[in-house]
């Protein structure tokens, strides 16, 4: 169950196209990612299938049934929002029993039900409280809760971490993932940050201005990127895309090098000066400037040591350079 | 030194504060005092008044010469019944212009508030002739009904503005809980602004109680509410100061009483808005 279908799906605000036209599937028990920039149309895609939002043409079918017209509550999807969207004047308990009771389930199985969710949440000490006395952390447990009692076809995450500090952020990236690996039902997540899509994501679906860039594993995107949006997109610190002569010479438009994929030789290359080093310890990231390229970013090994205004050689590793023609498409 | 003109202020702001106060309070306090007087003693001088002998004796007077607990029933059932039945209204109307609204909804907001603009006694006739006609002249039920319509704007008005307050991802959420619009209203938007109902409640049954221009004009005895009774003891000629007080004072307490205990709810309905 949640094997999710999109068919020419189109939404306008008026005048304006959000989505043009999208053309998507989702297998079931899979963890889909929705990455993009601000704007690009991934949470109305997800409002789209949880059908908070009306499709202004085109299909979507949930398990073979056409749910295109169906409202929210008949398409047995969950979602988590941002802001958690808790009940403030109910407690953890009564909100995590809230779809139980919707759907007409008799309280002590309800309890039950609560009861069991919260103990795989760690919200058994809580329950009697109101989100008002809760922790970021603890009110976005409370709202997968919330989800995970009704048990949908399919889980929808509209960017649910983006309220939690950092720490935290990847304690719960990975919370939702382990729960995914137990629960093997269809994850929809929509986020902006691509360490997100990356790290969490079965299947990765990059938008741009309402339409799929591309649509495949993360490694697959980072390997292979099908045009130099997706080639920006993916990947921390980006991708250097550069143009030009050097472009030129190996017959393309752009061409993108990843900046763990610039070498530091002794001679021949790209010739530059480090303007700013950043050193991690583990990883160290240098902001070269070179007269061949323009400014690139390269990240080297923790151990080295090249400083602000230090001469260096940068070369791309074999094999390793992208090559993107005038459309920005992938020349691979 | 800037503490010293701070104290300074301070005490003047205060006294300003209670000068206001009293100011606007002194006509119900005077109205209080002279009700405890006899006809004689209620039109004498401030001070001849406030030393003469106090006494119940307008109290009674005005006890035997009218059914107060009439009265009292009517207007607890027009201020009662209309403040609920244009909640059930304006609950829903409100959740619709707040949460779906249409190109339109400004327009109607301002539409209905536009109808507070006219001197009411711009539609007696109208209104008279048709309550003559549909024979709801001096009913319960035809007073019900017109205060429940003078009611409604300012009800769904203030509901309103509480209902944007509620972020709609929550009651999207409630939908994916699976509930349904009847739910969502019931579950949800209503527990989560009920401090708002409650002071748009408290303030439509202190305006319906003390409404009188549709009262007066619209009944006469038997769904007479308090307005009706204060109005009866008014004369062209002869002393009734003192009844008049009385009656007033009667008709007064206990909507004084009810905005006293809840003055805390009032004072968030009133400056709603206004401070954020």
């Amino acid at each position: 169950m949640g094997q999710i279908t999109l068919t020419a799906v189109r939404k306008s605000f008026g005048e304006v196209d959000v989505i043009p036209s999208i053309d998507l599937r989702i297998e079931e028990g899979e963890f889909v990612v929705f990455v993009g920039p601000s704007g690009c149309g991934k949470s109305t895609l997800l409002r789209l299938i949880a059908g908070l939002e009306d499709l202004t043409s085109g299909h979507i079918t949930i398990d073979g049934t056409d749910a295109t017209d169906l409202p929210p509550a008949k398409r047995g999807l969950a979602m988590v929002f941002q802001s958690y969207a808790l009940y403030p004047h109910m407690t953890v308990r009564k909100n995590i029993m809230f779809p139980l009771k919707m759907a007409g389930m008799d309280l002590a199985a309800a309890t039950k039900r609560a009861d069991e969710a919260a103990k795989v949440l760690n919200l058994t000490n809580y329950m009697e409280r109101k989100p008002g006395q809760l922790s970021g952390g603890q009110r976005q447990r409370v709202a997968i809760g919330r989800a995970i009692v009704r048990e949908p076809k399919a889980f929808l995450f509209d960017e649910p971490l983006s309220n939690l500090d950092a720490a935290l952020r990847v304690n719960m990236r990975q919370e939702i993932t382990e729960l995914h690996q137990e629960l093997k039902t269809t994850m929809i997540y929509v986020t902006h940050d691509q360490v997100e899509a990356m790290t969490m994501a079965d299947k990765i679906v990059v938008l741009n201005a309402g339409r799929i860039e591309q649509v495949g594993s993360p490694l697959v995107l980072y390997d292979n990127p099908a045009n130099t949006f997706v080639a920006g997109f993916i990947g921390s610190p980006k991708m250097n895309l550069i143009t030009g002569a050097e472009a030129a010479k190996m017959g393309a438009t752009t061409i993108g090098v990843r900046p763990e994929h610039l070498e530091i030789v002794e001679s021949g290359g790209w010739t530059g000066v480090v303007g700013l080093s950043e050193h991690l310890g583990s990883d160290t990231f240098l902001k070269v400037a070179t007269d061949a390229v323009g400014t690139i970013n390269v990240r080297a090994g923790g151990e080295i040591k090249l400083r602000h205004g230090d001469a260096v050689r940068l070369s791309p590793q074999a094999g390793k350079v992208h090559r993107f023609g005038a459309d920005g498409k992938s020349m691979a | 030194m800037a503490r010293k003109s701070s104290t300074t202020a301070k005490v003047v702001v205060t006294l300003a504060a209670w000068t206001v106060g009293l100011l606007i309070f002194f006509p119900i306090l005077w109205t209080i005092l002279m009700s405890f007087h006899t006809e004689g003693d209620a039109i004498k001088q401030p001070w001849d008044m406030l030393t003469s002998p106090w006494t119940l004796e307008s109290y009674a007077e005005v006890q035997t010469r009218s059914n107060y607990a009439l009265h009292f029933y009517n207007s607890v059932v027009i201020s009662l019944g209309s403040t609920v039945l244009a909640l059930i209204i304006g609950i829903p109307s409100a959740w619709a212009m707040a949460f779906v609204p249409g190109p339109k909804t400004k327009d109607l907001l301002m539409w209905m508030l536009s109808t507070k603009m006219m001197p009411a006694v711009g539609v007696l006739i109208p209104m008279y002739l048709g309550f003559r006609n549909l024979h709801l002249l001096d009913s319960l039920t035809g007073l019900v009904a017109v205060m429940t319509l003078i009611s409604l704007p300012i009800v769904i008005w203030m509901l309103y503005t509480y209902f944007k307050e509620i972020p709609g991802e929550i009651l999207e959420a409630a939908r994916m809980d699976g509930a349904n619009l009847r739910s969502e209203i019931i579950y949800v938007l209503t527990p989560m602004a009920l401090p708002g109902i409650a002071s748009t409640m408290l303030l439509n049954v202190i305006l319906a109680w003390n409404e009188t221009f549709w009262t007066l004009q619209l009944t006469t005895h038997n769904a007479a509410p308090l307005t009706q009774f204060i109005a009866s003891y008014s004369s062209p000629e002869g002393l009734f100061y003192a009844k008049l007080s009385a009656a007033s004072t009667m008709a007064i307490a206990p909507i004084l009483i009810m905005g006293w205990f809840s003055q805390k709810q009032l004072v968030r309905g009133l400056t709603f808005g206004a401070v954020k």
